[in-house]
């Protein structure tokens, strides 16, 4: 007979994993309402150490060539393929879904990484221009990453969904901090593992789980955070968080989980370059 | 003098009168004085203290007349947009820069707040007496008003204290009462705590009005224990003596959390006198924009980032 090795679930902040700092748990019941496991409940002070995770990864991860991230994060995909029984066990539990269906989403979540890590390179050839000007000049215009990301993942499809809200902020070039959905922290944090072992560099992507709604006041009034990802949070946080987070002009969008550049783009700056001609 | 007449053999029998430092004890003691937990208005009170006692510095080869000019600035308002913020206790610069720097305190509101020059051939210290006397003769001249000298670390590892007491004693001479002295001992060069004790006695001995942990050219440089025995050196000396004489930790101080365990080192160990500009410095640079991020968050309620400080 073997003892029990259970896991404890944490938060993923500069690339390792703490518990939250100021020790709280919470429990997570799965599909039937039986005890499944207690995630870390992250305060605000998690928050702040994540962002300052994010802003020092910033640079690297933001310079480094559009074809290397794209590398790493196929990298990514192919460490999750190695866990699909892991990923569609958790999926099973918190949504209470059959095997079948939860690897169908395992695949389908899978696929949908490779799809926007595909984006990296491609971004800027289809959505940056080059501008007919007046004058003997070039003008170029590409899209540029913003910074520091902060996501609110939502909360229909467990797996699928962190996919939705962390791969395209990283395919242009941002780095993250994702809030995972209260009841599916764990798939968050399965993947916050592969993230882990797949070359993206420290810091880059910091996972926290708890509770949004206490989180939210802290993301909006954050100097630091350049733009928000406010899909998992309801309508009336989500109109508090775009009221709040006015201060510094942070870019606050939400999406509906389909596949869209547009979640790319939405995080990226288009900044435009002249350059003489003949030089 | 009172402890010693100069001699090599007068300041090692001194020197032995010491006893031993007990290195767990000392570091158990230190890592337990940084648990102590300051909020709310406490905490306010020590950003500003520590703000207060920061020996602003800028000590690189590729320092610049402008790099210099933007760093005084920073000492005279550490943010442009609080004028509550009290200024820094001193611009700590390279020897050529010291008159850029007074003219550029004088001509911005800065004239109260002392120019300190790391002079005696700074950080190694290896030039000849001569040499360290016109170094700190000409940093005198230009309008330092601080001297921060280092040891000869190699003849005080070698036993040859009497070289080192006889250069810190000859650059006193020089600073008289037209500049503050601190020795500078390197502790991450003098390997035991023993003899970080034994050159802190040494330079007191000799007229330091400072003593001083690092150059921050070496790792490790300020480490708390190292802060520890240094306080209760200068808390032995008070009681031998009746004089107090400043602590100055450099290097590696970088967040508010530091600054913080450092203010609860010198209250504990040396006492609250010695939360003073006049008794405690901290060499540092990136710190004062975490301290001034701190307090931004303690006013608006609101994280700041580094886009709201000055770049160094």
């Amino acid at each position: 007979m073997r003892l029990d090795v259970r896991k404890t679930y944490k938060l993923f902040i500069g690339g390792a994993f703490p518990r939250s700092e100021s020790g709280r748990s919470y429990e997570l019941l799965d599909a039937k309402g039986n005890f499944l496991a207690n995630p870390a409940l992250a305060s605000r002070k998690d928050l702040r150490d994540a962002v300052v995770a994010a802003r020092n990864a910033s640079e690297k991860w933001a310079t480094a060539s559009a074809f290397n991230r794209s590398q790493i994060l196929y990298r990514v995909a192919e460490v999750m393929e190695g866990r699909r029984e892991q990923f569609a066990a958790e999926i099973m539990a918190q949504e209470g879904l059959t095997k079948a269906q939860s690897l169908k989403q395992v695949d389908e979540a899978i696929d949908l990484w490779v799809w926007y890590a595909g984006w990296c390179d491609k971004i800027s050839t289809i959505y940056g221009s080059t501008n007919p000007v007046s004058g003997s000049f070039y003008n170029f215009t590409t899209p540029e990453p913003l910074g520091v990301v902060a996501v609110f993942i939502s909360e229909n499809k467990s797996l699928t969904d962190v996919v939705h809200g962390i791969a395209p902020v990283l395919a242009g070039g941002n780095v993250v901090i994702a809030i995972a959905a209260e009841d599916y922290p764990l798939s968050a944090i399965t993947l916050a593992e592969v993230i882990a072992t797949s070359d993206v560099p420290a810091g880059t992507v910091n996972i926290l789980t708890g509770k949004s709604a206490e989180l939210a006041p802290w993301v909006a009034s954050h100097m630091d955070i350049d733009g928000v990802d406010g899909s998992g949070l309801d309508a009336a946080n989500y109109e508090a968080l775009k009221r709040e987070g006015a201060d510094n002009l942070k870019r606050i969008q939400r999406f509906k989980s389909v596949e869209n550049p547009q979640r790319v783009l939405s995080f990226m700056e288009h900044k435009t370059v002249w350059h003489p001609i003949g030089i | 003098m009172l402890l010693t007449d100069g001699s090599e053999s007068s300041i090692k029998s001194f020197l032995k009168t010491l006893s031993p430092v007990d290195q767990v004890g000392a570091e158990a003691r230190a890592a337990m004085l940084a648990t102590r937990s300051i909020k709310t208005s406490s905490k306010l009170w020590a950003i500003d203290t520590a703000i207060s006692m920061i020996d602003l510095t800028t000590l690189e080869g590729a320092d610049t007349p402008g790099k210099v000019k933007a760093l005084c600035t920073k000492a005279v308002r550490p943010d442009p947009t609080d004028n509550s913020v009290p200024h820094v206790g001193a611009v700590c610069v390279y020897n050529d820069m010291v008159k850029i720097a007074r003219e550029h305190l004088d001509n911005n509101g800065g004239k109260e707040i002392p120019v300190a020059a790391v002079s005696t051939a700074f950080p190694s210290g290896r030039a000849s007496l001569d040499v360290k006397k016109q170094d700190t003769e000409d940093a005198i001249a230009n309008g330092a008003t601080e001297i921060d000298m280092v040891i000869d670390r190699g003849a005080f590892l070698s036993g040859n204290l009497g070289k080192v007491f006889t250069e810190i004693v000859c650059i006193k001479e020089i600073c008289g009462d037209r500049a503050h002295l601190k020795v500078i001992l390197e502790t991450g060069e003098l390997v035991t705590y023993d003899n970080v004790r034994r050159a802190s006695f040494l330079a007191m001995a000799a007229g330091a009005d400072f003593i001083k942990t690092s150059t921050g050219k070496v790792s490790p440089a300020a480490t708390a224990p190292v802060v520890l025995v240094m306080l209760e050196a200068v808390r032995d000396y008070f009681q031998m003596t009746g004089q107090r004489i400043g602590v100055k930790p450099a290097g590696g101080i970088r967040t508010t959390k530091d600054a913080i365990k450092q203010l609860v080192l010198v209250n504990e160990t040396a006492g609250p006198e010695w939360l003073d500009p006049n008794l405690f410095r901290i060499g540092a640079s990136a710190l004062l924009n975490d301290l001034l991020m701190q307090r931004m968050k303690m006013k608006n309620g609101q994280y700041s980032g580094r886009n709201y400080v000055t770049l160094d």
